[in-house]
């Protein structure tokens, strides 16, 4: 699978704006329930949001990625960073995406995700393992349609969960696919 | 000031629609908190366990659920718990599968070594489907627990079995 170039390229240095490390919410927090409205990817909230996302998301533990609904912001922008992950395949480094849609999804694997919006639970939740994804980069505005797999795969889906007002535990595979954390981070 | 404590309730028997939304509303009614529940269909019986909290005492609530027990299918039980407190553990989670065709003995000779490394089940389900019984355990094993070995001795305890054993560590990605 060949990395998107211009998703690859993408930094938060050409954004023009200084990220700033902000407070992670966590559920039952409303706002983490709240869907946004697209985003013009060049406005400068928007840039200043993008490098926000990637410096909190830099300075947490084992993070990979991060929703604007997880700092409290109600838009469809998130961040990833899977590429030091062992279960990542094809990766495109640190970047952001806003306004990200699904274009195509296949072959379900069911794995547990945890969230640190949900710190003391995990859940066993069935995601598409080859996934193409339509969006934004924030800054230039240039539109991609990037291809994954694997790892990266499921972050983007549980990001753009995110993004539409969703938990993982809105996507567990049953009543007993809930666990509670044992390990923290 | 009334005391706030903790239940354990067991709710056995005959499976039929409605048996939650008369429990819960009976325990909603005397203000109790459902703090954990667990329910399954065993062999098709109605099994439910579940802990709440609140300032009604062991004798209240049973007065309130007595008339799921009315007509003899149901069996409800009621017992003052106290709160128990789930340390952080860097010991490692598990997966522990079984199956294979059913005899007697197959949980007790398969969890036996897993009890003799220190490992604690924390979640188990066993079902018989036909001639094939199916095993499935989530475990804690502490720090340093030799998984090898243990693997090791279940692998040998289910060949006496004649069935199949797989242990895997089950964890949990953070995204």
């Amino acid at each position: 699978m060949i990395p998107h170039p211009s998703v690859v390229a993408w930094s938060e240095v050409g954004l023009g704006a200084t990220g700033v490390v902000r407070r992670v919410l966590t559920a039952p927090d409303p706002a983490l329930a709240t869907p946004g409205e697209p985003v013009d990817p060049t406005a400068p909230d928007v840039r200043q949001l993008a490098a926000d996302l990637v410096a909190t998301m830099r300075v947490s533990p084992g993070c990979v990625g991060l929703a604007a609904q997880q700092v409290g912001i109600s838009a469809p922008v998130f961040s990833v960073d899977v590429s030091t992950h062992p279960k990542t395949r094809t990766h495109h480094g640190t970047f952001v995406l806003c306004n990200a849609e699904v274009v195509a999804a296949s072959r379900n694997e069911r794995a547990r995700e945890g969230c640190m919006s949900v710190p003391h639970l995990t859940g066993d939740v069935k995601r598409a393992t080859r996934l193409v994804v339509r969006g934004q980069l924030p800054g230039s505005g240039e539109e991609v349609e990037l291809e994954t797999d694997a790892f990266e795969a499921r972050a983007l889906q549980h990001e753009m969960d995110h993004c539409a007002g969703l938990l993982f535990l809105d996507r567990v595979a049953g009543a007993h696919a809930v666990h509670p954390r044992k390990t923290y981070l | 000031m009334s005391v706030v404590t903790l239940h354990a309730i067991t709710v056995l028997g005959h499976d039929r629609p409605g048996i939650i939304a008369e429990t819960t509303r009976a325990l909603a009614g005397l203000g109790l908190n459902l703090e954990d529940s667990t329910m399954t269909l065993l062999r098709g019986h109605f099994a439910m366990m579940l802990v709440c909290e609140g300032t009604a005492g062991d004798d209240e609530i049973s007065s309130a659920l007595a008339p799921l027990a009315e007509d003899g299918t149901l069996t409800v039980s009621v017992r003052e718990v106290p709160q128990e407190h789930t340390p952080d553990t860097d010991g490692t989670s598990w997966v522990l599968t079984v199956h294979g065709g059913d005899r007697p003995g197959i949980v007790s000779a398969a969890l036996a070594p897993v009890a003799a490394a220190g490992g604690n089940i924390t979640d188990l389900t066993t079902r018989l489907a036909g001639d094939l019984y199916l095993l499935v355990a989530e475990l804690d094993l502490p720090a340093g627990a030799d998984v090898d070995a243990l693997r090791a001795e279940v692998d040998h305890a289910a060949g006496e079995l004649g069935v199949g054993a797989t242990l895997r560590e089950a964890e949990a990605d953070d995204l």
